[in-house]
C-alpha cells in the first residue's frame, strides 16, 4: 500500500494525468520516500492541480513560477525532495524563462511536464508546442507558429537529465521518473499526454502509434547522439532518458550549502553580527 | 561645520577619493554626510559627491561649500557660484582654469603620483591637501588605508597623500567633534545589515539601480553571515524564489526598484493569500518605465500600497535615516514572520547611497519571530483563529503537511470554491491587519510643540526636513514636522494630535503630493499646500526653508 493517496481530482475521465500521477506514486513509493519528506510544486494549469491530488507538501504557485520557488525550497532545505508537475503552458510559455536559466542552475530537483501539446485549463488554445496548423478557438485559421523542441532547447542548455515520456507507457514513466528524482541535479522530464478534450489531433492512439522506446543499449552519456534524437528526425517519437551527465549540482557548487547542512538550520557564528557592525566604525 | 565638493567624469576615482576622505574625517572626530549625484554612465559625464562634516549631527546635504576638488574643469564651471566666499577650488595643475576671483589652488598631483610611480594614486594626493586645508592631522592616514587598500598600493598612496598633506596650507581650523566610535555607514549597506539582524537566510534579486548596493553588500557578507545570496534570472523569479526559500523554512527577502518591483506584483498577492512572509525592498527611483535610473524620487509610495489585484493585507513601511533602515529592515521581517504577510520597505537612492554617521547598532533591540515548529492533533495550515494568525509548520520538519496555495484554499490549504470558506479565508486574512495596527510605530514629530505650520513628509525626507524645521525655529518660526516611516496602514495618533488647527504642508519627493493624498484618503484631513520636487535631485533643508519663506507652492 503506498502512503501516498489521491485526493478527489477535477481531472476529466480519460485523462493522461492520472496515469501519470498513479506513476508518480509508484515511483515515490518505490524510492522508499514518504509524504512529509516529499515538497510538490506546480504552477497553473491541468497539471499543475497535481499537487492538490497526492498526499505530500504541496505549494501551487503562480502560473509559469514553479520552478523558480521549486529550487529555492530545495535550497533552504535539501532534505526535502522537491519535484515540479507543470504543464506545456506553464513550462515552457509563461515560465520559458526560469525553464533555461534553472537548467544552468542545476539544483537537485525533477521537473515533470506533461506535454499535451495544448492549454487545458483555459479550454483549447494553442501551447508552445502546438502543431503548425493546428486549428483552435484562438489560432482559428491554424497554428502558424513553429512549435519549441523543448527537448532540444534543454539539451543545448546543458541539461544533464533529459528524459521523455508517455502517460499511456506506466511502467516505462515510472522507471525515468525514479531515475529523475535520483538524479543529483536538475531532472528534466517531457511527458507527452493526451488531452481528451481540448486535444483532437494528438490523442492516445496518435501518442500510442507515435512513440518508440529507445533500444535498451542506447547510450545516454552521447551528447551528439541525444541532440540528434531529440531534433525529432526519427519516424518515431523516442521514449526514455535521451541524455544524462553526471556534474556537480548547485549545493555540491556552493560554498554555503557543499557540506551538506540544509541553509534554514545553518546557524551564524557568535560574533559576526557585531563584528559586521563593528566593520563600519 | 564644513561642505566639500568632490566632482569630475565617471571613472576617474571620485568615489573612492570621497571614501577615504570621510572616514579619515570621521576618525579625527567629524560626523559625516555624504551625498552622492552621477550619472546612469560607466565612463565620462558630470559625477559628483558632497561631503559634509561637523561637530554635531548632519541631516541633509547642502548646496553651499567651503571647497570644490575639480578633477576635470567642468566641475568648476558648474559648481563655483555655490562657492562660500572663503571657499577654494583644489584641482590638477594641469588645469588652464583661472580666474583672479577665486582661490584656486592648483598642485601636480598627477605628476606627484607619476613620479611615485602610480598615476592612479594621484586622488590621494587630494585626500592629504584637503586634509591640511582643514587643519586635519596626518596621523590616522595610514590606518584609514590600511583599511581600504591592498597592501602593494598602500605605501605609495601613504607618500601621495603626504606629499599632497605638504604642498598647501591651512584655510580652515580643525574641529573637535565625538563621532570617531561612530558607524559610517550608506542607508543600503544598513538595510542590508537589518536583514542580517532580523535573521534574513536567502536573498534572491536581479541588479537594478539603486537596490544592487544592497544585493552587493548581502553578497560580500552571505559567506560568513550564512546568507545565501542568488542572482536571479529576472524580478518574477527573484521574488518567487523568495517565496519558496520562505515557504520552506528559511527567512527571505528580495530587492528592486520600481521597473522590478513591477514585475513581482503578482506574487506579493500570492504571499497575501497563500500567507507566506516576505519582505520586498524598493529603492525607489524617478520614474516611470525606466526614468532616471540614477537619481532619487519618492513616487512609489501609491504604487505599493495598492500594487497586486485582489485584497489583502500588507504593511509598508518608509525608511528615512540609516538608523531605519538598519532596525526597520531587521523589524519587517519579524513582522513578516508573526503576521505572515508581505512586508515592503520603501527606500530611495537618496537615502541607499548617502553615508552618515549613526550610533553603533544595538542587536539587543531586535526581537526576533519564529515560526512553530510543531502542533498537537490534526494540522490546519489555515486554522481559522481569533486573530487570523494559524500555525505555520514547516515541511520536511514535521510528519504534518503543509500546503500553500494561490488559489482560495480551505484551512487545510486546498483549492476551494465555496462561498462561506472564501469569506471566513477573507476575514481571518484581513483580520491579521488589527493586531498590525495596534504595533504601528508614530510618525516622529520634530520642532515646536505649539507650531502654527506642520509639514509631513516620509521616509528620506526626514533629514531635509529636519534640517529645514531647525533652521527655520531658530530664526524665529513656529514650524514642527511629522515624518512618517510606517506609512501603510497609516498610524493616524500622531496625525490627529498635531493637525488640528495648523497650517498643513506636505513636502515630498514627488509630482502629485501622494502622501497628501494617502493621509487625506485615510482620515480625511487635507494638507493646505505642499513642497513637491521630482527632477530626480533630493530637496535639501535649505530649499525647503526658501520656498517656506517665499510661499509653498499651492497643491
Amino acid at each position: 500500500m503506498s502512503e501516498f493517496k489521491t485526493y478527489e481530482t477535477a481531472w476529466c475521465p480519460g485523462c493522461g494525468n492520472f496515469s501519470i500521477l498513479n506513476s508518480l506514486k509508484t515511483a515515490l513509493e518505490e524510492l522508499g520516500k514518504s509524504p512529509h519528506e516529499v515538497l510538490m510544486l506546480g504552477g497553473i494549469g491541468q497539471a499543475a492541480k497535481t499537487p492538490q491530488y497526492i498526499s505530500a507538501n504541496s505549494f501551487c504557485g503562480l502560473h509559469g513560477r514553479a520552478l523558480p520557488a521549486a529550487v529555492a525550497a530545495k535550497i533552504a532545505n535539501e532534505d526535502l525532495t522537491v519535484i515540479v508537475n507543470s504543464g506545456d503552458g506553464d513550462s515552457y510559455g509563461e515560465g520559458g524563462n526560469h525553464f533555461i536559466h534553472n537548467i544552468r542552475r542545476n539544483v537537485n530537483i525533477a521537473h515533470f511536464v506533461h506535454d499535451n501539446q495544448i492549454y487545458g485549463l483555459t479550454k483549447g488554445q494553442a501551447s508552445p508546442t502546438t502543431a503548425e496548423g493546428h486549428v483552435t478557438v484562438v489560432q482559428t485559421e491554424g497554428n502558424i507558429n513553429a512549435p519549441l523542441n523543448p527537448m532540444l532547447l534543454a539539451l543545448a542548455s546543458g541539461a544533464g537529465f533529459v528524459a521523455r515520456g508517455f502517460s499511456g507507457d506506466a511502467k516505462q514513466l515510472t522507471a525515468i521518473m525514479k531515475a529523475a528524482i535520483e538524479y543529483p541535479g536538475y531532472a528534466y522530464v517531457d511527458i507527452m499526454q493526451p488531452c481528451i478534450t481540448f486535444n483532437k489531433i494528438n490523442t492516445f492512439a496518435y501518442y500510442k502509434n507515435a512513440v518508440k522506446p529507445l533500444p535498451e543499449d542506447y547510450d545516454p552519456s552521447d551528447k551528439l547522439e541525444a541532440m540528434r534524437i531529440a531534433m525529432g528526425l526519427d519516424d518515431k517519437i523516442p521514449t526514455g532518458i535521451i541524455y544524462r551527465e553526471d556534474k556537480p549540482d548547485f549545493h555540491k557548487k556552493h560554498v554555503l550549502l557543499k557540506d551538506g547542512k540544509p541553509l534554514l538550520d545553518q546557524e551564524r557564528d557568535k560574533g559576526v553580527l557585531d563584528n559586521l557592525i563593528h566593520s563600519f566604525i | 561645520m564644513y561642505n566639500i565638493l568632490v566632482g569630475g567624469a565617471a571613472g576617474q576615482g571620485i568615489d573612492t577619493t570621497v571614501s577615504i576622505l570621510e572616514k579619515l574625517l570621521k576618525r579625527s572626530g567629524y560626523y559625516i554626510f555624504t551625498t552622492r549625484d552621477f550619472m546612469s554612465r560607466v565612463r565620462g559625464g558630470h559625477n559628483f559627491s558632497l561631503l559634509r562634516f561637523g561637530t554635531e549631527e548632519i541631516t541633509s546635504h547642502s548646496y553651499i561649500l567651503d571647497g570644490i576638488i575639480a578633477l576635470n574643469e567642468e566641475t568648476i564651471e558648474l559648481h563655483k557660484d555655490k562657492l562660500n566666499k572663503k571657499g577654494f577650488i583644489l584641482c590638477d595643475s594641469s588645469l588652464e582654469y583661472s580666474d583672479p576671483d577665486l582661490n584656486i589652488i592648483k598642485i601636480p598631483m598627477t605628476q606627484i603620483a607619476k613620479e611615485l610611480g602610480n598615476i592612479r594614486a594621484s586622488g590621494s594626493v587630494a585626500v592629504g591637501a584637503v586634509l591640511k586645508l582643514f587643519g586635519e592631522p596626518f596621523s590616522y592616514v595610514e590606518e584609514v588605508m590600511t583599511s581600504q587598500m591592498k597592501d602593494k598600493i598602500l605605501e605609495v598612496n601613504v607618500k601621495a597623500a603626504d606629499a599632497g598633506y605638504k604642498s598647501v596650507e591651512s584655510l580652515f581650523e580643525h574641529l573637535e567633534g565625538g563621532f570617531s566610535d561612530y558607524m559610517l555607514i550608506s542607508g543600503s549597506e544598513a538595510l542590508g545589515l537589518g536583514a542580517v539582524a532580523g535573521g534574513l537566510k536567502f536573498y534572491a534579486a536581479y541588479p537594478m539601480s539603486p537596490s544592487t548596493a544592497v544585493l552587493e553588500y548581502l553578497a560580500s557578507v552571505g559567506n560568513s553571515a550564512k546568507v545565501l545570496v542568488e542572482q536571479a534570472e529576472d524580478e518574477i523569479a527573484a521574488v518567487n524564489m523568495a517565496l519558496g526559500a520562505s515557504f520552506a523554512g528559511a527567512r527571505a527577502m528580495t530587492g528592486t526598484s520600481g521597473g522590478g518591483f513591477c514585475l513581482k506584483v503578482e506574487a506579493l498577492g500570492f504571499s497575501g493569500i497563500a500567507e507566506i512572509p516576505l519582505v520586498v525592498v524598493d529603492v525607489q527611483r524617478p520614474g516611470p518605465a525606466t526614468g532616471l535610473p540614477t537619481r532619487t524620487e519618492q513616487s512609489d509610495l501609491k504604487f505599493v500600497v495598492s500594487a497586486s489585484q485582489g485584497e489583502f493585507p500588507r504593511m509598508v513601511i518608509a525608511l528615512r535615516t540609516q538608523e531605519d533602515a538598519f532596525y526597520q529592515t531587521a523589524r519587517a521581517l519579524n513582522l513578516a514572520e508573526k503576521y505572515q504577510i508581505p512586508i515592503i520597505l520603501l527606500s530611495d537612492q537618496y537615502l541607499g547611497d548617502t553615508t552618515a554617521c549613526v550610533k553603533p547598532y544595538d542587536v539587543s533591540k531586535i526581537s526576533m519571530v519564529n515560526y512553530d515548529t510543531e502542533t498537537e492533533g490534526d494540522y490546519l495550515r489555515y486554522r481559522l483563529t481569533e486573530d487570523g494568525i494559524s500555525k505555520r509548520l514547516i515541511p520536511g520538519k514535521t510528519k504534518h503537511l503543509v500546503a500553500a496555495d494561490s488559489d482560495e484554499h480551505d484551512e487545510r490549504g486546498w483549492i476551494t470554491e465555496s462561498a462561506t470558506v472564501r469569506n471566513q479565508m477573507v476575514e481571518k486574512r484581513m483580520k491579521k491587519l488589527d493586531g498590525l495596527c495596534d504595533e504601528l510605530l508614530e510618525p516622529e514629530f520634530m520642532g515646536a510643540e505649539n507650531c502654527t505650520t506642520l509639514l509631513l513628509g516620509w521616509g528620506s525626507l526626514s533629514g531635509p526636513l529636519k534640517e529645514a524645521v531647525q533652521t527655520l525655529n531658530r530664526n524665529g518660526g513656529s514650524y514642527g514636522a511629522l515624518v512618517f516611516g510606517d506609512i501603510y496602514p497609516l498610524p493616524q495618533k500622531q496625525l490627529k494630535k498635531y493637525t488640528e488647527g495648523r497650517t498643513l504642508i506636505n513636502v515630498e519627493q514627488n509630482a502629485t503630493g501622494q502622501l497628501a493624498s494617502l493621509i487625506r484618503g485615510e482620515t480625511g484631513i487635507a494638507c493646505h499646500d505642499s513642497i513637491l520636487k521630482y527632477d530626480g535631485r533630493q530637496i535639501t533643508g535649505e530649499e525647503i526653508v526658501a520656498q517656506l519663506l517665499e510661499g509653498g507652492q499651492k497643491s
